[in-house]
């Protein structure tokens, strides 16, 4: 805590007249990071100019604060950005705009009207907490492989081989992702929820309308609410039928309901073992 | 009733400025029930959002049909607003504020251009805001009457819930934490005051809510700087008295919950949804939000973290504590219990008893007892709320510390965003049911950072989604703390961010309306849950609202940059 007093007891305005950079150090709560984090070149070799970093902080604050918190490292519902692969990545703002410009509406992130430039100052400023996110006497690394493989695989065989093969849909899946944390996300929930791979393939949600008994419609669920359903059928196209209660009779077959189904009834440790499992499976 | 008569003398003392002006809102119409007018947050005071109202009914309601639209334009450098493309006189926008206007948002993706906030309706005028903006409509046409706009130092900027009025004043919190008192009739400013510094990341977003001639202010705080809820003159903005969440001084009893003074002082616990006001007691009825750090609770010591996500009951004359109820011991997971209590007298255990409720972010449903604070029901509204190891003697939920997170991951439900949030739930006497939206959601919550030393705010941890079971309409029995029925909104998924409307409102007509994740202003029957009508909009951003004018009932919506209002055909 004694970085938060700082911080609080008017320590921010000389903070901000000597060096915005440090502000990124001074969440970190490391006065040696701090020194090192001063007019630290990125990765990429540019060097931060304050002025843009400020600009920068002030954009984050009104546009970016309330999801990824006031130190990046997440807040409500966002992720943390100071650990985020493609933060980490970006050298001036070129991958971070494609986000900022398209959202991430299956995440809940809205798009953001940014010119190019504003684009340019959120990322100088981002790209100050990258010492202090890698500082590794503060980061715990992620380490997820604490399982027990062998109990892990006695899970998998009871609840997951009805469906899977490590044989066949999942032949060296601990070798096409490498990262145990990214396995884990991707087996609990494949295709969908945040920090999965993108390696697996998830056959999307289909849809039977059911007309009459002489006119049935299949095909992948576009939209439903309680009053319109729209399919795409095998030929490409898009039929929107209305609904009235049970008219017509509508089925929606999911793919990943088996592993909804199941997430009421793990412990950690089942996940804890099926992803020490899965991991060997190279 | 004494009670409440000296009170209504007293306020109608302090009323003078504006009363005689036909915009000025009468004392009096606050302390009714919620029927023609919208004059606070919730309607009236008590949280309901149930409305007297019956021209609009269960028999008729299918022929409910479009009486007016209007569409807001935010941000500086637009005038006005709603008359585009019409060839109206423009709107005068006026514009306040200590920024330069760089930080200003604008356009349709903007979250200034997304009214999530109630609207009040107060003698045929409409009132509402959304972050550093407010407007004057029209109630009968929609046309806008006037823009305000602040020019902004900064803030978070995720949403404004709606203006508070008195006499002839509004009152809008901005994000960069200023007080601003506008003339209701022209929209000029009257004064403004600084709520705390926006340099240890304090931001507002909350309605004001005006109790006689206090103005009660919230604020938000997603670092660590300390909570509180402040008392306003009206007249002049000065403070009239402040409660702070936690303990500020050595000499609070509740220090005993901490682990020390410092971590107390900065422990969160904000109040950024306003709550209920019951005038027969004085006592104001406000949830409290997340103890802080949120996550890495270590340096927060091992005890519930008093008065973090909990139920308080605070004098608006003297400001004191009268009672608390703490729905979410020793948070870990950023469950703010900001959520609106509901104020409601119904009979339980075979007599008349003065109740509040309230369903909390963390999924747990409670009935107290709102005059003494006693504990009378608990129940769970999201059957897969798996972070508990049940019930205590004090109905308190008992947290399971396997579940506050794990390096290797702990699978928690709900996720971060909550069994349920800041959007309004709605309690109906005709079926004696509490209506509120819900999801029951998974995600693995990661430990990052070992470190409490440097741990504060929201840090500290991942939280990645491991998927929804479904999103919910919930009807909740008061008297049991049972889900009487629930609605499934067909495949919707989790809620990701925390700005979704949903708010919901009930009527004397037997009627419950709500917004829903297709993009729908859905009409229910509240005794089953059954559709009556629909009208598709698109993103119904905010809450469903009734008002009667001219002997019309109309109901309103706002979705995203548009109201929407509706009546009989």
């Amino acid at each position: 805590m004694s970085s938060a007093m700082r911080f609080r007891s008017g320590m921010l305005t000389h903070i901000l007249l000597t060096v915005t950079i440090a502000t990124g150090a001074l969440v970190a709560g490391q006065g040696s990071v701090q020194a090192q984090t001063r007019a630290r070149a990125n990765e990429a070799g540019a060097v931060s100019d304050p002025a843009q970093v400020e600009r920068g902080k002030a954009l984050y604050g009104v546009r970016c604060t309330f999801c990824h918190g006031a130190d990046a490292r997440g807040g409500e519902g966002g992720p943390n950005l100071v650990r985020s692969g493609l933060v980490l990545n970006d050298t001036k703002g070129e991958l971070i705009a494609p986000v900022l410009q398209n959202g991430r509406p299956e995440m809940g992130m809205p798009k953001f009207d940014l010119t190019p430039a504003q684009v340019a100052d959120i990322a100088s400023f981002l790209h100050t907490f990258r010492a202090a996110g890698r500082d590794p006497a503060r980061n715990a690394p992620p380490n997820v492989l604490v399982g027990d493989a062998k109990a892990g695989q006695a899970y998998f065989n009871a609840k997951c081989a009805s469906c899977h093969s490590v044989t066949g849909d999942l032949k060296g899946l601990g070798s096409k992702i490498a990262d145990p944390k990214t396995l884990q996300q991707t087996w609990l929930m494949p295709g969908a929820g945040r920090g999965g791979s993108t390696v697996t393939n998830v056959p999307p949600k289909t849809v039977t309308v059911t007309v009459s008994a002489a006119q049935k419609f299949e095909g992948r669920l576009e939209r439903i609410d309680d009053f319109t359903v729209t399919l795409v059928d095998a030929g490409g196209m898009s039929r929107t039928f209305i609904r009235n209660g049970l008219i017509p009779a509508v089925e929606v077959h999911d793919p990943l309901r088996p592993h909804k189904d199941l997430l009421p009834m793990y412990t950690d440790k089942d996940i804890h073992d099926v992803t020490a499992y899965l991991a060997s499976i190279k | 009733m004494t009670n409440l008569k000296t009170f209504l003398f007293a306020v109608a003392l302090t009323l003078t400025p504006g009363v005689g002006t036909g915009q000025a809102l009468d004392p009096a119409e606050l302390l009714k029930p919620l029927s023609d007018s919208w004059p606070t947050y919730s309607g009236d005071y008590s949280g309901k959002r149930y409305s007297a109202l019956t021209q609009i009914n269960q028999s008729n309601v299918k022929n409910l049909g479009l009486a007016w639209t209007s569409r807001i334009t935010a941000g500086l450098n637009n005038a006005g607003g709603g008359g585009r493309g019409g060839g109206a006189a423009a709107a005068p926008t006026i514009i306040g504020g200590e920024g330069t206007g760089e930080l200003n948002e604008s356009g349709p993706n903007s979250r200034s251009s997304r009214i999530v906030s109630s609207i009040l309706e107060v003698n045929g005028k409409l009132y509402f805001s959304t972050p550093d903006n407010a407007w004057a409509a029209d109630a009968r046409d929609g046309h806008i009457l006037w823009h305000f706009v602040w020019k902004t130092k900064g803030g978070t900027h995720t949403g404004n819930r709606g203006l508070g009025m008195w006499g002839n004043r509004l009152f809008l919190e901005t994000p960069d934490n200023y007080l601003v008192c506008l003339d209701a009739t022209t929209g000029k400013e009257l004064w403004h005051k600084m709520l705390a510094p926006l340099s240890q990341q304090y931001f507002s977003t909350n309605s004001p809510i005006v109790i006689g001639n206090h103005v009660m202010v919230g604020l938000g705080n997603d670092l660590d700087s300390p909570a509180f809820l402040t008392a306003y003159d009206p007249e002049t903005g000065e403070i009239q008295w402040r409660w702070h969440a936690t303990p500020q001084e050595a000499s609070d009893p509740a220090l005993k919950t901490w682990a020390n003074l410092t971590a107390a002082k900065f422990g969160g616990g904000h109040m950024w949804i306003p709550g209920s006001y019951d005038p027969e007691t004085h006592l104001y009825i406000v949830g409290t939000g997340n103890p802080t750090p949120a996550y890495t609770s270590k340096s927060r010591g091992e005890g519930d973290n008093l008065y973090t996500c909990t139920l308080v009951a605070i004098n608006v004359d003297t400001g004191k504590l009268a009672w608390y109820f703490q729905t979410s011991p020793h948070d870990t997971h950023d469950w703010d219990s900001t959520q609106t209590p509901v104020l409601v007298d119904a009979p339980f255990n075979g007599r008349q008893r003065k109740l509040v409720i309230t369903a909390t972010r963390n999924g747990f449903f409670y009935t107290l007892d709102r005059v003494t604070g006693e504990h009378l029901v608990t129940g769970k509204f999201s059957p897969t709320a798996n972070w508990d190891k049940g019930v205590d003697s004090r109905g308190q939920p008992v947290r399971n510390p396997a579940k506050d997170f794990d390096i290797a991951g702990a699978l928690v439900s709900p996720t971060n965003a909550g069994a349920t949030n800041w959007m309004p739930p709605t309690f109906s006497p005709d079926t004696g049911l509490f209506y509120v939206t819900t999801q029951d959601s998974y995600a693995m919550y990661y430990l990052m950072d070992t470190d409490p030393r440097g741990s504060m705010g929201l840090g500290g941890k991942d939280e990645q989604g491991a998927g929804s079971l479904g999103t919910f309409l919930t009807a909740m029995d008061y008297k049991t703390g049972k889900i009487a029925w629930r609605h499934q909104y067909p495949e919707a998924g989790a809620w990701g961010g925390t700005n979704v409307g949903h708010a919901l409102l009930t009527t004397a007509g037997k009627l419950l309306f709500g917004g829903d994740p297709g993009g729908n202003l859905v009409a229910y029957d509240p005794a089953t849950g059954a559709i009556l009508w629909h009208v598709h909009l698109g993103d119904v951003s905010g809450p469903a609202q009734t008002y009667m004018l001219d002997g019309k009932q109309y109901i309103l919506v706002s979705a995203v940059d548009s109201l929407y209002a509706f009546a009989l055909n």
